[in-house]
């Protein structure tokens, strides 16, 4: 053998919020733990992101857990009443179909976050728990030897990690490298993401309709004059509404969500994702853990991947923990046994529901345009609806992450 | 640390040093009932071990600074994790087969145990004294118990732990560990345990008392069929865990 190599018992390539989650969890929870992260773009680059996410109640309390939310809590517009609405477009009164006020304990249904301050707020704490920023720089190819996975990087370096955890988004390097195939849905439909001011104020109220073309969400900002829009269409006209001019967009926008919140005037960029679903066949392979959009991609339905995205870090960080805390190996086949098949079980239902709207969007009939609600991006985030699922489908108790119930680990 | 000699060693035989690594290291192989263990064994020693020397539990590096003796360390399913927890580790198995294992996997994983072909009575002999001893599924295997066990309390220094693991002589564990275990789970090759050598509590307890050691716990670990784990319980009819230390000088 040559000169020994660096050794780290966790790297984590992809530093957006599900990476530095799990970097921040694992480091923080094991004392002593040796956490290393590596990302092209260092976190402190990103404050001025201004995606905004929905992160569910248990999303709040996994960051509370973590010790950040009370330093983001200033950025968060809570979302503190939901109108549903079931129409076609053309309809000239919307029958509310749901309302939605703050939950029994008064806590809001889900808060609207930006991109920027989260993966801010999360860089630093994980830096301060004494995870190893690896930045600017990229994983190039790992190497399964007996001991640990050799990981070579785009700066030439080379180290040692007993787990690699890909956190590299849906296109996954790491993913194809150790050869894990995965599942595809598409529906030829595309979702628009973009930010628009309105002359009135939002008044903390989130809205969404289930037109023809599919679900349209209407999601409050902070400041009380901006909005975040998911809009789901057909995939060219969604791409001819990206392109066109911004007066086009705002007319066809207004014909969608009426005249309630007054003038309405789109900024920033305006982008639209390809509607879908990728699952990756298995969420583990030799020393290698798959966690957010590289398990499981979602676009843009906002707050599904970013809360499943969490699970999938707050699982694999406590399992790890554990192993860590008992001298384990992280990476042994056994500790991601566990991560396999605490993760698999969200990962089928979510692929059993999908596949079925699937089939609901490609129908007419009435009677499903009820049905088909309860899908897309609402069961997270209405909290009666959720449990009948979760009650249903989850079982047994303690299945849930302890972070996500805002538990240390 | 990871250059290793093997200039007088032929390839051949590495290879299937290197074979029967992997295959005590594979969590469903051979050995999955020790791996089935290795949860609830190392949760029990990190806690008992981090309370008895104020570490904190929850790291990472918790038994840095402390000595570890592995009696029957095996493939080094146990001087492992104690090495990568910080711990000075020697680990000791009559087969020089598997301390052979045991170097190997060690040199790959690049955690440092001191690996040893040798009796606890030599190590004893040697005058080398120990923060804390394991003796995890050995009593069960040896000739003359009460015997082994003086010996094991005397490698405690002062201030220091013994744990020791083992089956209990009853019924239960007679249907669970051998007809259960290596007769219809074929968990076990046949034959691996002679029921009439598994030790009571009590048979276990008295020689570590006799020799000056303070009896601190007795804990039970039981099958979860549910989960398909062990787990702690105050049952302590199949298999135990015996925690004894040496007052202080």
């Amino acid at each position: 053998m040559t000169e020994p190599v660096e050794r780290v018992d966790v790297l984590i390539a992809g530093g957006g919020y599900v990476g530095l989650s799990a970097a921040l969890a694992i480091a923080a929870s094991v004392p002593g733990a040796r956490v290393a992260l590596a990302d092209p773009r260092p976190w402190r680059e990103a404050s001025g992101d201004l995606r905004a996410f929905a992160v569910a109640a248990a999303g709040r309390r996994m960051l509370s857990a973590l010790g950040v939310w009370s330093g983001l809590a200033d950025e968060a517009e809570p979302v503190r009443e939901m109108i549903v609405t079931d129409s076609r477009l053309d309809d000239l009164i919307r029958p509310v179909f749901l309302t939605f006020e703050r939950q029994e304990e008064g806590e809001p249904l889900a808060h609207m976050l930006p991109n920027g301050p989260l993966v801010s707020a999360l860089g630093a704490a994980a830096e301060t728990a004494g995870v190893r920023f690896l930045t600017p720089d990229s994983v190039l190819a790992t190497e399964q030897t007996p001991g640990g996975r050799r990981v070579r990087f785009t700066s030439g370096k080379t180290i040692i990690a007993s787990l690699v955890v890909a956190a590299d988004g849906a296109r996954s390097r790491l993913r194809a490298e150790a050869g894990i195939g995965t599942n595809s849905w598409s529906y030829g439909q595309s979702g628009i993401v973009a930010t628009v001011e309105h002359h009135r104020p939002h008044e903390g109220r989130a809205e969404e309709h289930f037109l023809p073309a599919g679900p349209f969400a209407v999601l409050p900002l902070k400041g009380g004059h901006k909005s975040s829009l998911v809009w789901s269409e057909r995939s060219d006209i969604a791409d001819r509404l990206v392109a066109g001019a911004p007066f086009l967009f705002e007319a066809e926008l207004v014909r969608r969500i009426g005249h309630h919140l007054g003038d309405v005037r789109v900024i920033g960029r305006r982008q639209a994702f390809p509607l879908g679903l990728t699952l990756a066949r298995r969420f583990t392979a030799d020393r290698l853990a798959l966690i957010g959009d590289a398990a499981h991609a979602i676009h843009p339905i906002a707050g599904q991947g970013l809360n499943l995205g969490f699970k999938d870090a707050a699982a694999l960080a406590e399992v790890v923990a554990l192993a860590l805390r008992a001298g384990r190996d992280p990476g042994a086949a056994d500790v991601l046994d566990e991560y396999q098949r605490w993760r698999g079980f969200d990962t089928l239902r979510m692929a059993a529901m999908t596949d079925g709207l699937n089939r609901l969007f490609s129908n007419d009939l009435g009677p499903l345009r009820l049905i088909r609600d309860f899908g897309l991006g609402l069961v997270d985030r209405l909290p009666p609806i959720k449990r009948v699922f979760a009650d249903a489908a989850a079982g047994a108790p303690g299945a849930l992450p302890r972070l996500v119930v805002g538990e240390p680990i | 640390m990871t250059e290793m000699k093997r200039d007088s060693v032929d390839q051949a035989e590495v290879d299937r040093f290197s074979a029967m690594a992997r295959e005590w290291w594979d969590p469903n192989g051979k050995f999955k009932p020790l791996h089935r263990f290795s949860p609830v064994r190392l949760g029990y020693i990190k806690r008992e071990v981090s309370r008895h020397f104020g570490r904190n539990e929850r790291a990472a590096d918790a038994f840095s600074g402390l000595t570890f003796l592995d009696i029957g360390c095996g493939g080094g399913l146990v001087s492992e994790p104690m090495a990568r927890l910080g711990a000075t580790v020697t680990g000791i198995d009559p087969s020089p087969v598997n301390i052979e294992v045991a170097r190997l996997h060690a040199a790959e994983t690049g955690v440092v145990v001191d690996y040893r072909a040798t009796t606890a009575e030599d190590v004893l002999a040697a005058g080398e004294r120990f923060d804390v001893v394991l003796a995890l599924e050995v009593v069960e295997h040896v000739s003359d118990v009460p015997s082994f066990l003086a010996t094991v309390a005397d490698l405690v220094k002062p201030g220091g732990l013994v744990i020791a693991a083992t089956l209990n002589r009853t019924l239960k564990a007679l249907g669970l560990a051998v007809v259960g275990a290596e007769y219809v789970l074929r968990w076990l090759p046949r034959g691996t345990h002679d029921w009439k050598k598994f030790v009571k509590p009590e048979e276990l307890e008295a020689p570590l008392q006799e020799a000056g050691l303070t009896l601190l716990d007795r804990r039970g670990v039981v099958f979860d069929p549910l989960r398909f784990a062990w787990k702690e319980s105050d049952d302590t009819d199949v298999n135990y865990m015996v925690l004894a230390a040496r007052p202080k000088a």
